[in-house]
């Protein structure tokens, strides 16, 4: 006789549930369906009062209907009518309705409220766990505005019984994690890490959730529950596999608690006391030993149960990083488990291997393990354990072995699954940048990944390889010859065509001397790819061809012949035919000279993070590469300042460091803007292409200013920041230029670049009146803290601004450590006798000193769980104040300096970001993810916006800033 | 910028965060048996991960893991509503029925693993040979089961006397 048998007691519900399962097709479900809704619908409205069964037995017809993905109206009443029925299954019915369907209908949910209430006070155990379960169930604000205060009386009073502390405990949490402002635990704090003491196995494993929830948002009231875990640990670990009786399973003691105990421990740093570090590391060492005994049992129920402990154990383990032979340790035993024959054992051996990896006492030991790793990458069924051991290799890489592991890499990548290939490029060509000893090496692996994988190799790997040969005047030849080589294939990549077009461009003439690959036979070879290839390839491959007109003044003819052809020259791409007009006349006016000038070798780009890494500022349309080549040119002589203002900002560098040769190819339309503009009406703006809005918005607050600090009232201290200078100061959060400030008299320009954890600010004070200013001065200071984290160098500025005229100072700033406030800067001048003095916050902000950061999607979250810590995150939720555009949303956040990584975030909506910040003491990993609710309607747009990083002020800090932005 | 060795190791291993997000039991069809959730979704929601979860479980064989990490490339749209910490499926099948628990990233795989089957074992102890039909007709009862075990997405209770001894006496209740 079964225990339970089939519809017990509801015979009705039991015929109901057979007649829907003999339902031959779903309009017959329907039918069936809507007959017993009205049939219900009658019993509920009709005039006789239904007895409690029947109204339990029609309460979960409907939970049953409703189970079943149809809509249920109605019938609310009766179950809440149910919960305050002294039988438990109508009781229980009754709760069990209200939990699956939850309803904030208020009225409703304040009966509900009362009957909860009733059951807590009822001293009835089992009614009393109803009631909880359903708390925990629903988990709304409401319940625990009503029962949070409660319910750790019930959790800690002496005469509870076990059961209904172990339901109050996780009750007691999910009101915590649904409303933590609700629940203070305060006075109850100690009495509920002494339940880690209880007598009751069950009272501790479910309270233990309560305390690892606790303490790792508050970790210093909780501490006392580090010695009281080890101690509870260390009982259970030493016991004998039958001494817990009820809770051993499969003669393992207490997995699941030693897991939870393990877990706990994890929140706190190793524990200062030597005795119960001691008696800590004895536990682990025991956990590690049994590890080695032969299983008790063949059932795999028996050592799924202790490796799921020896599993937590060595994440303790990686957690303390302290212990290097507890280390080594762990790292054996995953390595036996790598060659364990259950799956699911090696997948777990390998993924916390990956974390061994990165502890300076295990890397060794992991290391040891290659071979076996390199095996499982060629042989592993799951691809998700493939994928685990292409991550351990990445993982385990370094100077030694990185030949070794990338050959591997290129290897499997020629039969790799599709879906892991682009990460697997992105691995590739990180490890061979990060460990080439020499650069050839670095060269044919990146070509070799070109060759394998040519479509999964983004741009970034191309540029960084260029970049890299560029600058390394050793393997330039090198270069030229294997990308010659590379082209000779039949078919090649066009990834491939476009390296070695730009290679050739800069470095044929190093291996011009071999006949087998003089000048014309390079140039017939690069030709031969140039009509199956697309626009920017072929923009690209033209500015190769006049590069081969300097080089070697022998092709000149041939290639003129080429850019005159009509297929060039009447392109009807309008940027390949401006290309061969503007070479072809180009290479027939200009002298030798001024070519040489012209196309001169590229000269070296400033050593910077890998662009592979760095997040290319914008997607660009057709002739990127002419921008990319030019680009290139101007970055070179900009030290990279380009790198984030984007094309303006370029342009405007331009028009104070004239290059001379930035413009000879007449490919650039800006034309450079002197310093001093002629009239006091367009100061300044066309020096700023970006200015307009942040101009006319700034214009606004003119009569603000004015009316606020009357010229008169000006005294010779410097003024308190303008009430605005907040509010000017968001504005440049996510750009470096444009005005910073204009009223009547003067208009503040600011035009600024950073690289590390340097920057330059120019500001350009403009005299918008026609009379001239006197005693002219500024002053940047750094209040309070700011000192010890900034370092601000000025220099002085002329003290006459004559009428219509405009000033430049340039500020260098260097960023020492971490900082909020921003620096202040004083001006004070005579105008026509009065005293003006302002004082505004310098648009310093630490986001200025972020470098962006292009990650993988898995190496994304690996970070993002490695600062889980609550500390480390900070969030915002905060109304749209603009539109949701998704171009604005981009720009903004790439403006903030970090890389914007596309397919992350499992949610297209949503953006996800990673930069580095750059101080002098220190590098801050930043993770970003801003949610938009772009469906809600407009005034209800909402925004999440969520910071992580390894330092806590960081992290709120950028929060900050950038929740002004939106 | 790719943390070096040296610095990653400053960053601590993450906070326990342990939850389930959801237990599902379903039929090979795809047929849920039983839908319990630990976070609030909409039934849109929920329609799109049951369907989701059965369609990444059901083609794994034995020689794949019990284990399914939802962000790698399989991505399911409907698994961002979970929230951006990554997530993972852990999951065992027993002759027609996926038992299913969806936990963090970083929770213990095999804990889960065992867990799932100590209520299975408990479900079998309980309605004696549990089938497939068991579970169709004593579905509030399945509820009252879990509830002890899991609650708030927590392990509640472990031992399967207590657990059998508790579901005995309410048995017994009217």
């Amino acid at each position: 006789m079964p225990a339970v048998s089939k519809g017990d007691g509801m015979r009705g519900l039991a015929v109901f549930i057979s007649d829907i399962r003999n339902c031959k097709s779903k309009e017959a479900e329907i039918k069936r369906i809507n007959k017993e809704l009205a049939n219900i619908r009658s019993k509920f409205k009709g005039d006789k009062a239904l007895d409690g069964y029947s109204k339990k037995k029609y309460v979960c017809k409907l939970l049953f209907i409703f189970l079943l993905g149809h809509d249920i109206d109605f019938g609310h009443m009766e179950a809440v009518n149910l919960l305050s029925s002294n039988k438990y299954t109508e009781k229980q019915i009754g709760y069990l309705f209200i939990s699956v369907l939850v309803n904030s209908n208020s009225e409703l949910i304040r009966l509900i409220n009362n009957a909860i209430k009733n059951d807590l006070s009822s001293r009835n155990p089992t009614f009393m766990c109803l009631a909880l379960h359903c708390i925990a169930n629903v988990g709304s604000r409401e319940m625990a505005e009503a029962f949070a205060g409660e319910i750790p009386r019930i959790l800690v009073a002496g005469d509870t019984m076990d059961s209904v502390k172990q339901s109050a405990a996780l009750c007691l949490l999910r009101l915590y994690k649904a409303s933590p402002d609700l629940v203070l635990m305060g006075e109850w704090t100690s009495r509920v890490v002494h339940l880690l003491n209880d007598q009751h196995m069950g009272v501790v494993t479910a309270a233990i959730s309560l305390i690892t929830c606790l303490s790792s948002k508050n970790p210093d009231e909780f501490k006392t529950c580090v010695s009281l875990a080890v101690s509870r640990l260390s009982r259970i670990v030493s016991s004998a596999s039958t001494d817990l009786q009820d809770y051993t399973y499969y003669f393992v003691p207490a997995p699941w608690l030693s897991c939870k105990l393990l877990r706990l421990l994890q929140c706190y740093p190793p524990p200062e006391d030597g005795a119960v570090k001691g008696r800590l590391v004895e536990c682990l060492e025991t956990i590690l030993n049994k590890a080695q005994e032969p299983p008790k049992s063949k059932k795999v129920q028996h050592s799924n149960a202790k490796n799921a402990i020896l599993f937590e154990a060595i994440s303790l383990i990686i957690h303390y990083d302290s212990e290097p032979n507890l280390l080594v340790r762990a790292c054996n035993q995953l390595g036996q488990f790598l060659q364990h024959r259950e799956t699911n054992l090696r997948y777990l051996a390998l993924e916390s291997m990956c974390t061994l990896a990165s502890s300076e006492f295990s890397h060794e030991a992991v290391k040891t393990h290659i071979e076996t790793v390199i095996n499982a990458l060629k042989t592993e069924r799951d691809v998700s354990v493939r994928q685990r051991a292409a991550d351990l290799l990445y993982a385990m890489c370094d100077r030694s072995n990185a030949k070794q592991i990338v050959a591997e890499m290129l290897s499997y990548l020629e039969t790799a699954d599709y879906s892991i290939r682009e990460e697997m490029v992105l691995k590739v060509a990180i490890l061979a940048e990060k460990y080439a000893v020499d650069y050839s090496w670095y060269v044919d692996t990146i070509l070799n990944l070109i060759r394998i994988a040519g479509d999964y190799v983004s741009e970034e790997v191309w540029y960084r390889v260029i970049q890299i040969v560029i600058n390394r005047d050793d393997v330039q030849g090198y270069a030229a010859k294997t990308v010659f080589e590379a082209l000779q294939a039949p078919a090649c990549h066009e990834n491939m065509v476009k390296v070695g077009g730009y290679i050739l461009g800069e470095f044929g003439n190093l291996i011009a001397g071999d006949p087998r690959s003089s000048p014309l036979v390079q140039f017939n070879l690069l030709h031969s790819k140039f009509h199956l290839c697309s626009v920017p390839t072929r923009a690209l491959l033209l500015s190769a061809y006049i590069k081969f007109i300097n080089l070697f003044p022998e092709t000149k003819a041939t290639i003129q012949e080429v850019l005159r052809s009509d297929s060039q020259i009447r392109n009807s791409d309008v940027e390949l035919q401006q290309r061969a007009v503007e070479y072809l006349k180009l290479s027939s006016i200009a002298s030798t000279d001024v070519l040489a000038t012209v196309l001169e070798e590229m000269p070296p780009f400033p050593e910077r993070e890998s662009s592979i890494l760095a997040k290319l500022k914008k997607k660009k349309g057709p002739g990127a590469v002419s921008v990319e080549l030019e680009d290139g040119k101007e970055r070179g002589e900009l030290n990279g300042g380009g790198d984030r203002g984007g094309d303006a900002a370029i342009a405007a560098s331009n028009a104070s460091t004239p290059s001379p040769s930035a413009d000879l190819l007449g490919l650039r339309s800006a034309a450079p803007v002197s310093g001093v503009a002629p009239s006091a009406g367009s100061l300044l703006v066309d020096v700023f292409s970006e200015a307009g809005p942040a101009a006319s918005s700034a214009g606004v607050n003119d009569d603000g200013f004015l009316s606020s600090t009357p010229p008169s009232a000006a005294s010779e201290d410097p003024a308190p920041p303008l009430p605005e200078s907040d509010e000017l100061l968001n504005k440049f959060v996510c750009k470096n230029n444009g005005v910073l400030f204009e009223n009547q008299l003067l208009q503040i320009g600011i035009k600024s670049e950073y690289r590390q954890n340097l920057g330059r600010m120019y500001l350009f004070y403009g005299n918008k009146t026609s009379v001239q200013f006197v005693s002219f001065s500024t002053t940047v200071s750094c209040p309070g803290e700011l000192q010890s984290q900034l370092n601000v160098q000025t220099k002085t500025v002329e003290p006459l601004v004559e009428g219509g005229a405009q000033v430049q100072q340039v500020i260098n700033i260097e960023c020492l450590t971490d900082f909020i406030d921003a620096p202040l800067l004083n001006i004070k001048f005579r105008y026509g006798g009065a005293l003006q003095n302002i004082s505004l916050k310098l648009p310093v902000t630490i986001n200025k000193f972020f470098q962006p950061t292009e990650m993988a999607a898995a190496d994304f979250f690996q970070r993002w769980k490695q600062l889980s810590q609550p500390q480390q995150e900070a969030q915002k939720i905060f109304k749209a104040s603009h539109g949701m555009d998704t171009e604005v949303l981009k720009a903004k956040l790439l403006g903030l300096g970090t890389a914007l990584l596309e397919n992350v975030d499992p949610n297209p909506e949503n953006y996800v970001c990673a930069g580095v910040i750059q101080t002098k003491a220190q590098q801050v990993g930043c993770l970003l993810r801003l949610e938009p609710n772009a469906q809600a309607q407009p005034g209800e747009q909402m925004y999440r916006l969520t910071l992580r990083s390894s330092k806590d002020t960081v992290s709120q800090r950028v929060c900050d800033l950038l929740a002004e932005q939106f | 910028m790719y943390i070096s060795h040296s610095s990653l190791s400053l960053l601590l291993p993450s906070a326990p965060a342990i939850q389930i997000r959801f237990i599902l039991i379903q039929n090979r069809a795809g047929k849920t048996r039983l839908a319990k959730w630990y976070m609030q979704f909409d039934d849109d929601e929920k329609q799109k991960l049951i369907e989701e979860v059965h369609a990444v479980v059901t083609v794994r064989d034995a020689k794949h893991t019990n284990f399914v990490e939802v962000w790698q490339k399989d991505l399911l749209d409907a698994m961002s509503v979970l929230g951006f910490r990554n997530f993972k499926i852990i999951y065992r099948r027993y002759a027609g029925l996926y038992f299913c628990i969806c936990v963090d990233v970083t929770d213990n795989n095999l804990a889960y693993l065992e867990g799932i089957h100590n209520f299975v074992e408990v479900l079998n102890e309980y309605f004696h040979n549990v089938c497939e039909l068991d579970l169709v007709f004593n579905f509030y009862k399945v509820y009252t089961v879990v509830d002890e075990m899991f609650l708030a997405g927590e392990i509640r209770e472990t031992s399967q006397t207590k657990v059998l001894k508790q579901l005995l006496m309410l048995q017994s209740l009217e």
